[in-house]
């Protein structure tokens, strides 16, 4: 890292760790903005890097989310009563069980996110393109069925989450630096990643993937791998985020496919897809339009969102870094000869970055 | 579970039950993976939105029997209102993404889904809703089976629009710069078909095919606007199963999805089918991957 890019990581990093002391009414609004960094981050991986536009990563926030649920409450309480009973058990855990079960579950559902997207990998990666986005969006939809048919995790009714111990103000900032932590951590691991030659092999299969095969990549173990890693931290966002609402409930929390699930690609897309910084930017863009305007928007808000897909995706594809990248290619490292007239060079550049 | 499958082994009239429901809303099934199909086959476009201009349709026949129009006789102004809707949306979204990758015209058509079905939330709210048809129930074996002559009705709609479709298809001018279109786009336009009329014209019809349905799934189901994804992923189950180009596979296939929905349903209760449905096609696609496995075996 250079002097400049090190010192503009800790200016951000700073005024991320001052954000909840400042504005300690909206630490809950930041700590989802980290979540909704790491959506797309995650998403990116697979859309952006390697081609493979999953409309169904949700599946394995919601996994995560129960994973967590069901460790936690599973250390301490028989999990069969504890659901039936719906909540009418009063949870009383020590401080130590409570962040023992929290740690457990967390690292649960991130391998657990992990082992299940080997598995579903399998099956899903004989699809390419479209139907690989139809077969992962028709997983997340019969997950969500599935779960809400199954009693012993609570079924339609959920589950009740442990309480956090200690003050009010206490829990937002916890679950804030958790998800910080999560999501910086996700940042740091996808810049290291996206520099070795896994991405170039990612890279390889979103440009031709028989090519690359012909090449001699082992394009299956690539793709399984790469999910795995979002499967991962998709897996700790969703056991942060369901201990964050204390309830967690199969169809509006944990496989939000039509609100979070969509959400991820919006942003990434809005972003720029393909860059590190894309889907970051996107991100918070996205949320924060969102947060201020959601309210106002009186029941509009998600033919909204149904119309900026569109609008996106139609007329404005490359998104803001690819936008910024075709304007100014120089950022990028991008060479403009300077004997050429400048429009056909941009667009030369920008055909290159995609 | 297994007492639900000792009812079936033991009086086989309620086969008989299962079979006549699920062909009836299998019929439906196929008039709306008809219409993707053919959308499918010929602009390359992936209509995700599929579902929910079934559900718009639905809803346009409940607001046009408010004002005292029977539902039978509403289904053909729904479909020309949603031939014109259709035409619009061509206009507006999928002429801009046919040129596009595949995944964009996808993501475009989610973003009108999600457009559709909030519309609709927003406009008619988040109720169930159901067209009375008013006409009797039939009852065979001595009452043990009961079949709604509506669904009867439903199933003859479907066979004369399947039928009138494909005599359009192979006999008219227009059917044929379909097909032409849909085998090479390039050669078509070469030889003076205006694809771009020719892809409307398929967007249009596809929107008609999906109104229609619309109004037969009120009367005969009830709608909701949130409902439409799952028709969408029926649609896309059945011809991905059945394969492109293959109009009558796709009606096969849909009756018998019709058909394995209603047995999952009985036999594992109704909030398993659309899990069935997703099993099924995970089950597809793990077989057609063992088929690939075996024939790249063979190739070494």
């Amino acid at each position: 890292m250079s002097g400049r890019s090190l010192g503009f990581h800790l200016a951000l990093l700073a005024a991320g760790v001052a954000a909840p002391f400042v504005l300690p009414a909206h630490a809950v609004q930041f700590a989802v903005f980290w979540i909704m960094v790491l959506f797309a981050l995650t998403w990116d991986t697979m859309g952006g890097q390697m081609g493979y536009n999953s409309l169904g990563n949700i599946l394995f926030f919601g996994l995560g989310m129960y994973i967590c649920a069901l460790t936690q409450v599973g250390i301490v309480y028989n999990i069969a009563e504890y659901t039936a009973a719906n909540g009418a058990i009063h949870i009383d855990f020590t401080n130590r069980q409570y962040f023992e079960g929290l740690a457990l579950g967390v690292v649960f559902a991130a391998f657990g996110a992990m082992v299940v997207a080997a598995a579903l990998s399998w099956a899903l990666f004989g699809l390419r393109g479209p139907y690989f986005a139809i077969g992962t969006l028709g997983a997340a939809i019969a997950a969500a069925e599935l779960t809400s048919a199954w009693d012993w995790v609570g079924g339609g009714q959920g589950i009740a989450m442990p309480v956090f111990p200690g003050g009010p103000g206490m829990r937002e900032r916890f679950f804030y630096f958790a998800c910080m932590a999560a999501a910086v951590a996700c940042y740091l691991f996808l810049r290291w990643l996206y520099r070795t030659r896994f991405s170039l092999a990612i890279n390889a299969i979103r440009d031709d993937e028989d090519k690359a095969e012909a090449l001699g990549l082992h394009t299956g173990r690539y793709k399984m791998v790469a999910w795995s890693i979002s499967a991962f931290f998709l897996g700790i966002a969703g056991a942060l985020f369901g201990n964050m609402t204390g309830f967690v409930e199969p169809l509006e929390t944990a496989y939000p496919t039509l609100t979070f699930g969509i959400y991820m690609v919006a942003m990434t897309l809005l972003g720029g897809k393909g860059t590190l910084w894309g889907p970051v930017i996107g991100a918070t863009l996205f949320y924060t339009l969102r947060e201020l305007t959601w309210t106002y928007l009186l029941g509009w808000q998600y033919i909204a969102l149904g119309v900026l897909i569109m609008v996106n995706v139609i007329y404005f594809q490359q998104g803001i870094m690819g936008w910024v990248r075709s304007r100014r290619p120089a950022w990028f490292g991008v060479k403009v000869d300077e004997g050429r007239p400048p429009a056909a060079g941009a667009r030369a550049a920008g055909a290159a970055g995609e | 579970m297994w007492s639900n499958v000792q009812i079936l082994t033991g009086a086989p009239v309620f086969n008989v039950q299962l079979l006549l429901n699920g062909i009836s809303v299998g019929a439906i099934f196929a008039l709306i993976a008809y219409g993707l199909a053919l959308v499918w086959g010929v602009t390359s476009v992936k209509n995700l939105s599929q579902g929910d201009m079934v559900m718009m349709g639905g809803y346009c026949g409940w607001e046009l029997s408010k004002h005292g129009v029977h539902p039978i006789a509403a289904i053909l102004p729904v479909a020309a209102f949603m031939f014109v809707f259709g035409w619009i949306i061509y206009r507006l979204v999928i002429r801009r993404v046919i040129q596009l990758d595949l995944f964009t015209s996808l993501l475009a058509t989610f973003g009108l889904a999600i457009t559709i079905q909030q519309s609709l939330n927003h406009i008619f709210g988040p109720e169930v809703r159901t067209l009375r048809s008013g006409l009797a129930t039939i009852s065979l074996f001595h009452g043990k089976v009961d079949i709604t002559e509506i669904r009867l009705v439903a199933v003859a709609l479907c066979i004369l629009v399947a039928a009138a479709m494909i005599v359009f298809l192979r006999y008219s001018r227009m059917g044929q710069a379909i097909r032409a279109t849909a085998q090479d786009p390039r050669a078509a336009r070469v030889l003076g078909v205006d694809t771009d009329r020719v892809y409307s014209l398929t967007f249009s019809i596809n929107a008609a095919l999906c109104g229609a349905a619309g109004v037969l799934i009120a009367m005969v189901w009830v709608i909701q606007p949130f409902y439409g994804i799952a028709y969408s992923v029926r649609a896309f189950v059945i011809v991905t199963a059945a394969g492109l180009g293959n109009f009558s596979a796709v009606i096969v296939t849909a009756l018998f999805l019709g058909v394995i929905e209603q047995y999952s349903g009985f036999v594992a209760g109704a909030q398993f089918q659309q899990a069935t449905i997703v099993g099924l096609l995970l089950a597809i696609l793990i077989v057609r991957r063992l088929a690939l496995l075996r024939h790249r075996k063979a190739l070494q």
